[in-house]
Parts: structure tokens; sequence; C-alpha cells
């Protein structure tokens, strides 16, 4: 049954994709300023047509049925058919409002951050192709056009992260996601596989519609699922597969945002709650999908806990908060993993956008002041930022609350949402996650405090240099502020005497699970209460750390070393990783090129084959006389043979 | 009475292989001519006794054309094996190994 809308889906990819072909062909003739705008434009233009679309679409009353719109076939082999197509449905158009939302708050904040930067075409012409190969992700009607999405946001944050790439750390860290994402893409693949072996084709619709009905074993629809979850673990940076994105923070700071942030590290979210069919058959894949969110969620909020480069605390924070949405959609409250995805992507791109800011406003600072030495990054150099960067720090207050939970702010709702569902899941992983919602209190308000409170740690010269950032950039700033208080509202759960809204727009696509007990309101009270308990106490304890000085931090870590300094190195675990996993790599390869290579491949065969060719045309070479009896001789004797050969046979 | 077939095919072998001997053991480039030409003739020989013995003319007319062959390379034949004397002054093949180098 094909469903209209009146309305074209791929305007909504062709702005951002007419951006990157301008900006790249003509962005360096266009000039800074021009090609920032423009695909800033473009970007607008796709989030106005967004914004059309679903009310066109709740208009049309379809209650959660995709519209599906074939542009054209593109790889039609045999049974194999695979079309460019686009479909809008709840989930999709959530997420495009996302993308395409947020995206153009950083494209705006981006020409405030690049300016005077010389590769600025080349950055939006990367952020335009971003911003097109993630709406192919989720808007694709099948799994391969969404891993030409999902491969295609992996090139970008590649590209955007080494986007310095005369820095050579920065350009291996861009090659460190790029490496590391593409172990989780490798299950991706053998999870389509085997999905097109169980289906017979890779099409959402007729997958899940399916899923269901045809009688594929359980252990297929396991196997298939985890495969895909390995893909998400990459992408959305899960144990063991997170490390390369606290690297990603290499690059510019507006990219942290909006891809290591925002949206494309929540693809993994996406994609298993768009496969929500299969996992909802699958029970072992969906206690994988949340045990490996909630160690996640915990893993990652004590490495923040001790951080001191503020980009890396976010880094972190973000590993963890993903682990929250991948715990909500693996217990099968996909709606709710969605809802903190979309939540998340509101106060977390705006944390990054205003640690941007704090950044920006510490380096020139430093550069006025003529200090060279000092890490413009380091909350240890900081402090007492209020007074002078007021509307940073203000709209860093309204993510900070809603990160951690306080009433009333977006992420309370969503992780309350999160954390009820697990409860009916398995109380373990409510654990997990509530122990981790006090560390997120904690790192979070850590972070604040050191940054915009206290006194100013570097000296007057420098305190007299600090002042707060553009327009360009502090807009974009109120507005994910605002966005970050009320963006909880259209989900405000039953319990508290909303309606939640959005759990009903995306339930009607992304069912939730048997497997989650229903509650009774005595309990779902409670856990509300502990979780308000939880975020104001975690923050009291930072408070009574590093405002009342009640708990010497310095003594605490000192009584701590050993811990500390196991959370200081990140667990140690890219060392692990080096030590199990790259070392022995680069010693095989080495062996295979110094010996493999060296000796047996250039030496056995191709210098083999040419002394062995050498030598026997010497000795050969001598039957040539040039004396024509010889020859003659030879043919004579040649004769012979044949004639021989037919009185034989 | 007639001829067996055998008896001028066995003299034709005889004349042919005294040829090729020649042309392999000789030295003398007029001497290993001669030989070519004796292993044309032999050739001939049987020829026509297949013909013969066939009843069919097509070998004879084949002589023909094999005798006229073998005039027109004695004619060429011979001139260089005059151009060669006079440019090396010997017609000792060994001596002759223009192929070489």
């Amino acid at each position: 049954m094909e469903h209209t809308l009146h309305l074209q889906i791929w305007p909504v990819l062709l702005f951002p994709l007419i951006g990157f072909v301008i900006n790249g062909l003509f962005g360096n003739k266009l000039g800074n300023k021009v090609a920032g705008w423009f695909a800033t434009s473009m970007v607008g233009l796709s989030f106005i047509w967004g914004v059309v679309l679903f009310f066109k679409y709740q208009g049309a009353g379809l209650h959660g049925t995709a519209v599906e719109q074939t542009l054209f076939s593109w790889i039609a082999v045999g049974n194999f058919n695979v079309n460019v197509a686009y479909q809008i449905d709840p989930l999709s158009l959530v997420m495009l409002l996302v993308v395409t939302g947020v995206g153009f708050l950083i494209h705006v904040y981006s020409n405030g951050y690049m300016k005077g930067d010389p590769g600025t075409p080349r950055y939006f012409t990367y952020l335009n192709l971003f911003i097109f190969m993630m709406l192919n992700l989720i808007l694709a009607n099948n799994f391969l056009l969404m891993f030409l999405g999902w491969e295609g946001v992996g090139l970008c944050s590649y590209l955007l992260i080494g986007f310095w790439f005369e820095d050579e750390a920065k350009a291996t860290a861009g090659k460190k996601a790029f490496i590391v994402n593409r172990v989780g893409d490798f299950g991706f693949l053998l999870g389509m596989f085997l999905l097109y072996s169980a289906f017979g084709t890779l099409h959402f619709s007729s997958i899940f519609s399916e899923a269901n009905t045809l009688f594929v074993d359980t252990g297929v629809i396991t196997a298939i699922t985890l495969l895909l979850f390995v893909g998400a673990m990459g992408k959305s940076a899960q144990i063991p597969l997170y490390v390369w994105l606290p690297d990603a923070m290499a690059g510019p700071t507006p990219v942290s945002a909006l891809i290591h942030a925002a949206t494309m590290v929540t693809a993994g979210v996406y994609m298993v709650a768009r496969s929500n069919a299969l996992y909802s058959l699958a029970p072992i894949s969906q206690n994988v999908v949340a045990w490996i969110g909630a160690i996640t969620a915990v893993f990652a909020a004590t490495i923040a806990l001790v951080q001191n480069d503020i980009k890396k605390v976010l880094a972190y924070s973000t590993i963890s908060q993903l682990g929250y949405m991948f715990i909500g959609v693996g217990v099968g409250a996909y709606a709710a993993g969605v809802f903190h995805l979309m939540t998340h992507a509101f106060f977390k791109a705006l944390l990054f956008l205003a640690a941007g800011s704090v950044i920006h406003i510490m380096e020139h600072a430093f550069h006025d002041a003529g200090i060279h030495d000092k890490d413009p990054q380091d909350i240890r150099n900081m402090g007492g930022l209020h007074k002078y960067a007021p509307f940073t720090a203000w709209s860093f207050y309204a993510a900070w609350f809603a990160i951690i939970g306080i009433p009333l702010f977006s992420g309370f709702f969503s992780k309350d949402e999160i954390l009820a569902k697990s409860f009916g899941f398995n109380p373990w992983i409510w654990a997990l996650g509530a122990f981790g919602a006090i560390l997120t209190a904690f790192y979070m308000s850590r972070l604040t405090y050191l940054t915009f409170f206290g006194k100013f740690k570097g000296n007057k010269e420098t305190e007299n240099h600090l002042h707060e950032s553009s327009k360009v950039m502090t807009v974009p700033l109120v507005v994910l502020g605002v966005l970050s208080v009320i963006g909880g509202y259209i989900g405000i759960p039953k319990l508290l005497g909303g309606s939640n809204h959005f759990e009903h727009f995306v339930a009607s696509v992304a069912p939730e699970a048997e497997s989650i007990h229903h509650l009774s309101h005595g309990t779902e009270w409670m856990l509300l209460l502990t979780s308000i308990v939880l975020a104001v106490g975690g923050l009291l304890i930072a408070l009574a750390f590093y405002h009342w000085k009640k708990i010497s931090a310095e003594k605490t870590a000192e009584r701590f070393g050993g811990i500390y300094r196991l959370l200081l190195d990140k667990y140690r675990v890219d060392e692990l990783y080096n030590f199990m996993i790259v070392q022995p790599i680069v010693r095989g390869s080495r062996w295979l090129w110094q010996y493999f290579d060296a000796k047996f491949i250039d030496g056995f065969f191709v210098n083999g084959i040419a002394s062995t060719t050498k030598f026997v045309g010497d000795k050969v070479r001598k039957v040539q006389t040039g004396v024509i009896p010889n020859y003659a001789l030879f043919i004579s004797v040649g004769t012979l043979f044949i004639m021989l050969y037919f009185l034989i046979w | 009475m007639t001829l067996p077939v055998t008896y001028p095919i066995v003299l034709s072998l005889i004349l042919f292989s005294i040829g090729v001997l020649g042309v392999l053991t000789r030295r003398n480039a007029i001497i290993i001519f001669m030989s070519v030409e004796l292993m044309l003739n032999a050739v001939n020989l049987a020829f026509v006794a297949f013909a013969r013995q066939f009843g069919s003319v097509d070998g004879q007319v084949i002589v023909f054309f094999v005798m006229t062959l073998a005039a027109a390379e004695v004619a060429v034949g011979l001139a260089i094996i005059v151009a060669l004397f006079r440019n090396k002054n010997t017609l000792n093949v060994d001596e002759i190994h223009l192929l070489k180098n």
C-alpha cells in the first residue's frame, strides 16, 4: 500500500548536496564569508522543508505508517534489487528535525568559530556533505542506502577530525576514528548479508513486516541483531569500540558538537530503534545491548570524573549518555531511547558549543596576553568565567541542569523514562544507570564550577583580555539553551499529568517490547524521586568538593592514588589495545614486509623468476651458433622425430 | 612385367638420405647446394613413382613445378654463392657465420 504525501522528500537532501557541490568546486573563489553563509542557508532550507514535511505528515493522519518515495533503481542484479528510495515516518521525522535543526544552529555558530581560518570553505564543504550523508542514513528505506549514509558520515567524521591535518596528532586521531569504525562496519556488513540471506531483501518495511510472520529462526535473528549492534558499537562509541571518540575531539569544536555529540554518534541508536521489530524478537540481543549500554554509561562517567580537558570531559560524557540511549533501546523502550537522543542532541550540542566559546575566549585572552604555553582547553586554567561570558555561562547552565536531570529540564524527562523502563526490564540495569546518574551529576557540576565559578586562575593580564564571543556564536547557544530547557515538555510522562505525545508519536513505528514489565504508580514515584535525589546529591557532592571545600579534592586524589591515576589514564584501555591489537599487527606487518615480502615475494618470485630466466638463457644461448649447418642438423633431427612420432602412433 | 613401386621409392629414399647427409656433413657451399638439388630430384622420383602407382597425373604435374622451381633456385643460389665467394673469399660454411652477433 503506497501512501502519498503530495510533497517530495528529496529536496531535503538536495539542499545540502548543492551546498557541498558549490562549495567544493568554487568555495575558495567565494571566500570564507560567502561560503560559510551559503552552506548555512542550504541547511536552513533543508530544515524548513523538514518542518513542512512534518506538518504535512501530521496532517495526513497516517498514524505511523511510512510514506515511501522511490527516486530511481540503484542496483538490480537478479533477485537483488535496491532502490534509492526515502521514507518518512515518525522515527525518521524526529531524526530529520534534530539533524537539520541542530545542524543549522551549528552551521551558524561555525561562521563565528571558524572566522579567519583559511580552510573555511573546505570546512563547510565537509559539513554540508555530512548533513547530506546523515539524511541518507535516516531517510533511507532500505539497509543498503542506510549503510551508504553510515559510511558517508564516517568519511566526513574522518575528514573533519583531521581538519587541521598539518598537526600529525590530529591527522592520527582522524585515522583512529576511521579504523575503529571499520571494525564496527564489518559487523554491520555481515549483519546485512545475513539479513539478505534470511529475508531475500534489504527493504525495511518488507523485512519488519515479515519478521513476525515469516518462519525465520530466532537464532538467525539474534545473530543479525548482534552483528548490526557491532556496527552500532563502532559508530555510537560503545565498549569496546569507544576509544576513537575521545580522540575525535581533535577536530574543530562545532564538529564535535554536530558529529560527535548530537547526530552521527546517535546513528547506532537510531538503527536499533529502526530495527525494533528484529530486536524485540531476540531477547539475547536485547540483553546484550542493554548491558553494554549500562556498563558503558558507568565506565565512561567514571573517566569523566577526573579529566581536566573540557572537551575530554564532554567526550566521555557523550559516551556515557549514548550508553543511556542504548539502555533505552536495549530494554525495548525505543521511544524513550529516541527521546533521550533528541534531548541529548540539544543539551550536548549546547555543551560543546559553549565549551567551544570558552576555548575561543581563553585562546584569545592567552594570545592577547602573550602567553603561548598554556592549554586553553584545560579547566585548571579557567574559573570565574561567568562574569566575562554571561551568555555562554547561562546557556551552559541550562545544559548542565538538563544533563544531570534537574526536574523540569529536558534531560530529566528523558533520562527518567529510560531508567523507569529499565527497572521494569532488569533492576540491575537500573542500578547501573542510577549509579551513572550520580557520577554524571558530579562530573558535570565539577566541570561547570571549575569553568564558570570561583576565581580566575590565570594572571591579571590574561583576565583583562577575557571577552564574550560574538553574537553569531552566542545566539545559537541561547536557542539551544531554550531547547534544553523546554525540549522535554513534549514527552511529559503520564505520572506527572502529561500525555507523553512524543512516546505516542514514536511508538507508532517502534512499539515498546513485551520484555518490559509494567510498574505500579508507587514504584514509578519511587524511581522518580530516586533520580532527583541522585542528581541533586551528585551536585551537592561536587559543591562540597569545589565550593565549600569541605572535602579536599587533592587529598582525596592522594588517598585513592591508584584509582585516581587509573581514571586519569582512562583505565589505560588505549595502552591495552595498543599492546594487544595494534602492536601485534604492527609486528606482524613488519615481519610480512621485511621477511615475507622482501625475501619471499621479492626474493623468490620476482627476482627468482628473473634470475632463473637469465640462468637458463645463458645456458641455452650457446645453441644459437650462427652456423647454418648446425641449424640444418637441428631441422633434420626435428623432422626425424616428427616422422618417428607418426610411425609409432 | 611391371616394376613394383617399392624399387623407385627405395631408390628415392636412398638419394634423399644422401642429399641430407651431404647438406649436414659437407662444408663446401657448392657441394651443399648440389646435395639440396639431389634431395629435390629424389622427391621428384617419388612423385613420379606414386603417380604411376595410383594412375594419376597429379604427381607428374607437380614434378614439372618442382623442376621449374629448382631451376629458379639454382639461378638465385649460384648467384648468392658467387657473391659470397667474392666477399668472403671462401666457400667453407664454418667460416661464414654472419648470423652470429
